[in-house]
C-alpha cells in the first residue's frame, strides 16, 4: 500500500501597522524590551481595548485578494489559556466570525500544472510577548513589545499532499501578503510564521489520520524540511504498529527533527466566548468595494502579462512576478534594455546570485535596474561580450560606476576591427601547427567542434574582448582555406 | 444541571484558582444552580432570534493607526514584583 501525506497550514503574518490591534503602541521591531508596552498590552486592570482600522483594512484586502468571503460582521472572541507571555490570561482573537472566509490560492507545482488550495479562513488576533528562558537561572524573563500586535491567521484546508506543495502555497501567501504591503514577510524577525499540521493515511483512503502540529518554523527551507521528516517519521511509526498521538511538536533546525512540545488534552480547552470589551465590527459595501478598487496587480496577474507582454517562459515569469520589487526591477531593466529575455536572465542569474551571496535586499542593490539597463545595451549594441559583461557587473557592485565608466576605465571594449581580428588569427594559427594539421586531415563534419580549440586561444589573445561571431567567421575561412588548398 | 467536584477542580485548574478542599462542595452547588438558571432559559423560543455578540446594540468604533503611547516601561514596572534588564520577571516556566 502507498501511503499519502495530508498537510494544512495555519499561517501568521503579522500586520505592518503602525500601532497595535487596540492600542497606540509602536509595533517597530527590535526595541529595547517593554519600552513598546502600555498600560492595554500589559492588560492593566480598567484599560479598555480599542480596535486598530488600519488592521482592519489589511485584512479585508487580504480576502479580497484571496477572492474570499468578507465577514461583514465580524466578533472578536476570547480564547482562554495562562502563560505569562499573555499577560490578558486570554488571547483576543475571531472564532465565531473571522473577518475572512472561505477563500483560495492557486499553486504552481514542479510538474508546470496548477492546484488549487482552499483557504477556511483567515482572522484577526493579537500576537502574544516574548518569554527568554535562557538568560536566568530560576527565572523567565517576559518582554510585551510584541504583545498586541496585531496579527492575520491564515488557515488552510488540509489540500496539499506533499512538502514540495505546503512550501509553494506557504509562497504564494508569502509573495501575495507582501504585495499588498499588508505584511513585511520578514521570517526571520518572526513577521511571517507558519505552523504544519501533517498526517498520513494509505492511498485512496476517505478518512485522515491522527495529526501532529509543529509549530512557529521560520523559513521556506526549514518548512520543507520539517514535514518531511514528520511525514517520514509517522510512516515509520505506523508501519512499525505504533500510532500517531495528536501533539504539538517543535522543529529543531540543528538536528533537522520535530520534536514533542505538548500534548494537546488539556492545552485545547480554550473555552472561547465574544470578547465583551468589544463591539462586532461591521463593514458595508461600500468599504469593501472601495477597498477592491485600491487592490495591486497580484502575482498571478503580473505572472499572466509577463509572460504575455515579454514573452517570458512559465518559469521565469513565475520567478520574477513573485514580488513586487523584484518584478519592478525586472521591467525597469526589460525596458531600458529593450530586450526582456536577456534581462530575465541577468535578473535571476547574476544579479540574484549577489543578492544572495551578500544577504542583501533588492531595493539596496548597488546595482539599480538603470545601471544594469545600461550594461545590457552594450551587450545588445556589441560593445562588450557577454563575459567582459560579467566583469563590469562585478565592478558596478564594486561601486566604480555605470557600465560605460567601467567599460571606458578599464579598456573593455570589444574589438570588431577586422584588421587586428585577423592579425591575432593569422599568428594563432602560426603558433598551432599540430592542431591546424588535424583540422586538416579531419573529416569535415568533424571540423566544427575543432575549431573550439583555436576561438579559445584567439579570444585569450584578445583578453576576452575579440567579438566572437567575426572570430569564428574569420577562423573558419582560413581554416577552411587551408584546409581545401 | 449538576456540577459534580471534579468538574469544579477541573475548573479551577483552567482558571488557575486555589480553591480550599472544603469549599469545593459550596462551590458546585452555587455553580450549579446558576446553570439551571441558564437551563430555565433555554425553555424559551429563539428560533427566530440572531444571536448577540453583544448586549449593546451598537457597531465598534475604530481607530486611526498612530503611535500614541511612548515608553513608559519605568513607570509601569514599579508594580511589578520582579524585574531584570528591563524584563518582568516571573517563576521559570520550563524545565
Amino acid at each position: 500500500m502507498e501511503w499519502e501525506a495530508v498537510i494544512g497550514l495555519e499561517i501568521h503574518a503579522q500586520l505592518a501597522t503602525k500601532s497595535k490591534i487596540f492600542s497606540g503602541a509602536s509595533t517597530a521591531f527590535g526595541a529595547e524590551p517593554n519600552t513598546q508596552a502600555c498600560a492595554v498590552d500589559l492588560a492593566l486592570p480598567g484599560t479598555l481595548p480599542v480596535f486598530n482600522a488600519e488592521a482592519l483594512r489589511m485584512a479585508v484586502l487580504f480576502g479580497l485578494a484571496i477572492d474570499a468571503e468578507i465577514g461583514y460582521t465580524s466578533v472578536f472572541d476570547r480564547k482562554n489559556y495562562f502563560y505569562p507571555d499573555l499577560p490578558k490570561g486570554y488571547q483576543t482573537s475571531q472564532l465565531f466570525h473571522p473577518i475572512v472566509g472561505t477563500g483560495h490560492v492557486d499553486i504552481e507545482l514542479e510538474d508546470g500544472t496548477t492546484k488549487r488550495v482552499g483557504v477556511t479562513r483567515a482572522h484577526l488576533e493579537e500576537d502574544a510577548g516574548k518569554s527568554l528562558h535562557e538568560e536566568f537561572p530560576s527565572m523567565t524573563g517576559i518582554d510585551l513589545n510584541r504583545a498586541g500586535t496585531p496579527l492575520l491567521e491564515i488557515v488552510s484546508e488540509p489540500d496539499m499532499r506533499s512538502a514540495e506543495e505546503a512550501v509553494a502555497y506557504v509562497k504564494k501567501i508569502h509573495s501575495i501578503v507582501t504585495n499588498l504591503g499588508i505584511c513585511d514577510g520578514n521570517m526571520s524577525q518572526g513577521s511571517f510564521r507558519c505552523d504544519c499540521n501533517v498526517s498520513v493515511r494509505y492511498k485512496g483512503e476517505e478518512k485522515f489520520g491522527n495529526r501532529t502540529e509543529t509549530k512557529n518554523i521560520n523559513s521556506f527551507r526549514f518548512i520543507e524540511k520539517a514535514i518531511k521528516g514528520e511525514i517520514e517519521r509517522q510512516i515509520d511509526l505506523l508501519e512499525d504498529g505504533g500510532t500517531i498521538t495528536q501533539e504539538t511538536r517543535l522543529y529543531d533546525a540543528n538536528k533537522d527533527e520535530t520534536r514533542s512540545m505538548r500534548s494537546k488534552e488539556e492545552a485545547n480547552d480554550y473555552r472561547y466566548f465574544p470578547c465583551p470589551d468589544l463591539l462586532p465590527i461591521v463593514i458595508d459595501d461600500e468599504y469593501v468595494e472601495k477597498l477592491r478598487s485600491t487592490l495591486p496587480e497580484l502575482p498571478d496577474a503580473r505572472k499572466a502579462r509577463f509572460i504575455e507582454q515579454y514573452q517570458l517562459s512559465e518559469y521565469d515569469a513565475m520567478v520574477l512576478s513573485a514580488y513586487r520589487d523584484l518584478s519592478h526591477y525586472f521591467e525597469t531593466t526589460a525596458n531600458i534594455a529593450a530586450d526582456a529575455k536577456l534581462a530575465a536572465n541577468w535578473v535571476m542569474g547574476e544579479l540574484s546570485k549577489h543578492l544572495n551571496q551578500n544577504d542583501t535586499e533588492i531595493t539596496a542593490s548597488p546595482v539599480s535596474a538603470e545601471m544594469l539597463g545600461g550594461l545590457l545595451l552594450r551587450i545588445k549594441d556589441n560593445t562588450i561580450t557577454g563575459k567582459i559583461a560579467k566583469q563590469v557587473f562585478e565592478a558596478m557592485w564594486a561601486g566604480e560606476g555605470s557600465a560605460d565608466e567601467v567599460i571606458e576605465a578599464k579598456g573593455l571594449k570589444q574589438v570588431t576591427d577586422t584588421g587586428a581580428i585577423e592579425a591575432m588569427v593569422d599568428e594563432v594559427i602560426a603558433a598551432n601547427k599540430p592542431q591546424v594539421d588535424q583540422y586538416v586531415s579531419a573529416e569535415p563534419d568533424k571540423r566544427g567542434k575543432m575549431i573550439g580549440f583555436f576561438m579559445g586561444k584567439v579570444m585569450q589573445a584578445s583578453q576576452g574582448k575579440a567579438n566572437p561571431g567575426q572570430v569564428q567567421g574569420l577562423l573558419k575561412q582560413k581554416l577552411d582555406a587551408l584546409a581545401n588548398s | 444541571m449538576s456540577l459534580d467536584r471534579s468538574d469544579v477542580e477541573k475548573i479551577a485548574h483552567l482558571a488557575r484558582l486555589n480553591i480550599a478542599g472544603q469549599d469545593i462542595q459550596e462551590y458546585a452547588e452555587n455553580l450549579s444552580s446558576i446553570l439551571d438558571l441558564v437551563d430555565q432559559m433555554q425553555a424559551i423560543n429563539t428560533d427566530d432570534i440572531a444571536p448577540m455578540a453583544h448586549p449593546m446594540d451598537a457597531i465598534q468604533r475604530l481607530r486611526i493607526d498612530e503611535v500614541t503611547e511612548g515608553n513608559q516601561r519605568d513607570h509601569l514596572q514599579t508594580v511589578a514584583p520582579a524585574v531584570e534588564a528591563g524584563l518582568f520577571q516571573v517563576p521559570k516556566v520550563i524545565e
